[in-house]
């Protein structure tokens, strides 16, 4: 179990290098002048002696006049210590604030909708298995809404509950009008708010769980094991529930490697419901061209898939005794 | 193994099968629409057409005008193009990359293979759009081919993976131990003997990275990070949301882009299932 853990955190830490390595790489390494490009961008035409202090200025923030060897230390240094810059859209607000004030909202949107969406999924695809008719209306279902962009599907609920039959407010995360507090008024704008962006990705993501599921539990049906309960006269139950725990570990995994599109997703829903996450907060750093809060959401989302991903990985050792006792290194 | 009748016999059993059938006929029906829509169609899709606002479908529109008086059905033909062109190129260079490493990988094991299978898991667990963000925030000029290419070498982990994994399988089999012992060299070994043993899932992986690319697009797009100067069926759904369509209720702006995406990925992956049933199951069971 320590082998398999150590190996994964290995796999992260070295993940989390590369990806803050691509961070600092980008802007310095790609083709024209970020700094010039920046300047142009923000502030349009000025004059040529302000311009100077402008540029001097960010490339001291940047960090750009001293070797590039020491710049990469520097980069990592001020990582360590949590400063991501300052924000250009919300100056001066430094951008770790920025990330830290959109955070809860995501946490609220994503770990319901993953966590209900793959129990509801998994439950549902092996009961579909189950049946030929209900198999023959699910998959379909299933595979549709899996190929539906998560924002589609975002703007239809959006359009339909929002603006065709007014249930619900499709715009902010509460009323406009209230001010942050704990009443219970409150907490009902909260909620409302709330459940559009999250149906829409649990739907996407409860179809293409329901159909991993229906997949792996008809192939398990199939399997020596299975055929041999049956032999023995087993009852039908019996045997379903042996095929779902074996099924229910290569989603676990499933789910682990797929948290990348639910995390994109999330950010696209966001943006469409203008729900202040990190996806809404992306959308407004590119139209200011705010270059450091996209780096921060970068390095944000980078962080929080490793660290779901750990979560996982814990979650697969409590589940698969083999991992534990070190009998196979788990798949991924 | 790759015969002209072996061909004609999965041609055959591909056309008997109905998911197959549907698959390809909607594929066929968007990109026929995607080319020939220009020409039963003359406005530009950026231009403005029509100065009274958005307005409904109708005889002169089609599928209605935007906000600023643009032909959503030029919007949509044009959308369509990129949107082939993402799933082709970036599809491509996914399935490209994913089987020169998953190859390599799966046939030269030992070192080589546990460095690469590290590159590969690391790579898995980086959220794609997250890199795509970070790149295209500074490419100064966006475009469909340079967003194409960039998804294509972030879309390859899972591809390199699987077929890593069917490499491995095939390479303990007598008729490339007996190619091997005839000295004959790897690359041809892979080209002659492992790869058509496993086009199936070659076709198959192609397909899910051309979906999977077309829906990275759409959302990269989405997010204001699209092609520059030129339309998408993402930068559609971009547009309509950010100019208030939802409020407004001008449904025509945003149905149209996402239903056609929903359609042809929903498609290819229905085509993914009939070709699973079509092509010899065997290989999969390895």
């Amino acid at each position: 179990m320590g082998r398999y853990l150590g190996r994964k955190l290995l796999i992260y830490a070295l993940t989390f290098i590369l990806a803050v390595s691509i961070d600092w790489m980008i802007p310095r390494f790609m083709p024209g002048d970020p700094i010039q490009n920046m300047l142009t961008r923000v502030t349009g035409a000025q004059t040529a002696a302000s311009s100077q202090a402008l540029y001097s200025y960010y490339s001291h923030l940047f960090g750009m006049d001293v070797p590039l060897w020491q710049q990469y230390l520097n980069f990592w240094d001020s990582l360590i210590h949590g400063n991501l810059g300052i924000s250009m859209w919300l100056f001066p607000t430094p951008v770790s604030q920025v990330i830290k004030n959109a955070v809860p909202f995501d946490i609220a949107l994503l770990v319901p909708s993953i966590l209900l969406s793959w129990y509801a999924g998994n439950k549902f695809g092996a009961f579909a298995a189950r049946s030929k008719w209900l198999d023959n209306t699910v998959s379909p279902l299933g595979y549709l809404l899996t190929a539906t962009p998560y924002m589609w599907l975002g703007i239809l609920l959006a359009w339909l509950f929002g603006t065709v039959w007014r249930i619900f407010p499709i715009a902010g995360a509460y009323s406009f009008l209230m001010l942050p507090n704990l009443s219970l008024s409150f907490i009902g704008s909260l909620l409302l708010h709330w459940f559009l962006p999250f149906a829409s990705l649990f739907l996407v993501g409860f179809g293409g769980q329901a159909i991993g599921m229906r997949n792996l539990i008809i192939y398990e049906l199939e399997a020596d094991y299975a055929n041999y309960l049956e032999a023995l006269g087993a009852p039908r139950k019996l045997i379903r529930d042996y095929a779902f725990r074996n099924a229910i570990l290569p989603q676990v995994t499933g789910l682990a490697l797929s948290l990348g599109v639910i995390v994109a997703g999330a950010l696209v829903t966001e943006v469409v419901f203008s729900y202040p996450g990190i996806g809404y907060l992306l959308l407004n750093a590119i139209q200011n061209s705010d270059y450091f809060l996209i780096q921060g959401c970068f390095l944000f989302i980078i962080i929080g898939v490793l660290l779901a991903n750990f979560v996982i990985d814990v979650a697969y050792v409590i589940i698969d005794p083999r991992t534990r006792r070190g009998m196979t290194g788990g798949t991924a | 193994m790759n015969s002209p009748k072996r061909t004609n016999e999965f041609l055959y059993f591909a056309l008997k099968n109905k998911k197959v059938l549907l698959g390809v006929s909607i594929i066929l029906f968007f990109l026929v629409l995607a080319f020939i829509g220009p020409l039963i169609n003359h406005n530009k899709p950026l231009d403005y057409v029509d100065f009274a606002g958005a307005q409904p479908p109708s005889a002169k529109y089609w599928f209605g005008t935007t906000f600023f008086g643009q032909d959503v059905f030029s919007q949509l033909v044009h959308g369509l193009q990129a949107t082939f062109l993402v799933g082709l190129l970036g599809g491509g260079i996914g399935s490209l990359i994913g089987m020169l490493i998953g190859f390599v990988a799966g046939y030269r094991g030992g070192m080589v293979d546990e460095i690469l299978n590290a590159f590969t898991n690391i790579v898995l667990v980086i959220p794609t759009l997250a890199v795509l963000l970070i790149i295209a925030t500074y490419l100064q000029v966006r475009s469909v081919v340079t967003e194409s290419l960039f998804i294509g070498f972030t879309a390859w982990p899972w591809a390199a993976r699987a077929i890593r994994a069917q490499t491995f399988s095939l390479c303990t089999r007598d008729f490339v131990d007996l190619s091997r012992m005839t000295g004959m060299k790897s690359l041809k070994i892979i080209t002659t003997d492992i790869a058509p043993n496993m086009m199936s899932y070659l076709v198959m992986t192609f397909i899910l990275q051309f979906g999977g690319a077309i829906l990275i697009a759409a959302t990269l797009d989405f997010i204001g990070l699209g092609p520059m100067g030129t339309i998408s069926l993402g930068l559609m759904m971009q547009y309509s949301v950010l100019w208030g369509a939802l409020q407004l209720g001008s449904w025509w702006w945003f149905i149209p882009p996402g239903l056609a995406i929903t359609i042809i990925v929903g498609a290819l992956y229905g085509m993914n299932v009939g070709l699973d049933e079509v092509f010899n199951p065997k290989l999969r069971e390895l």
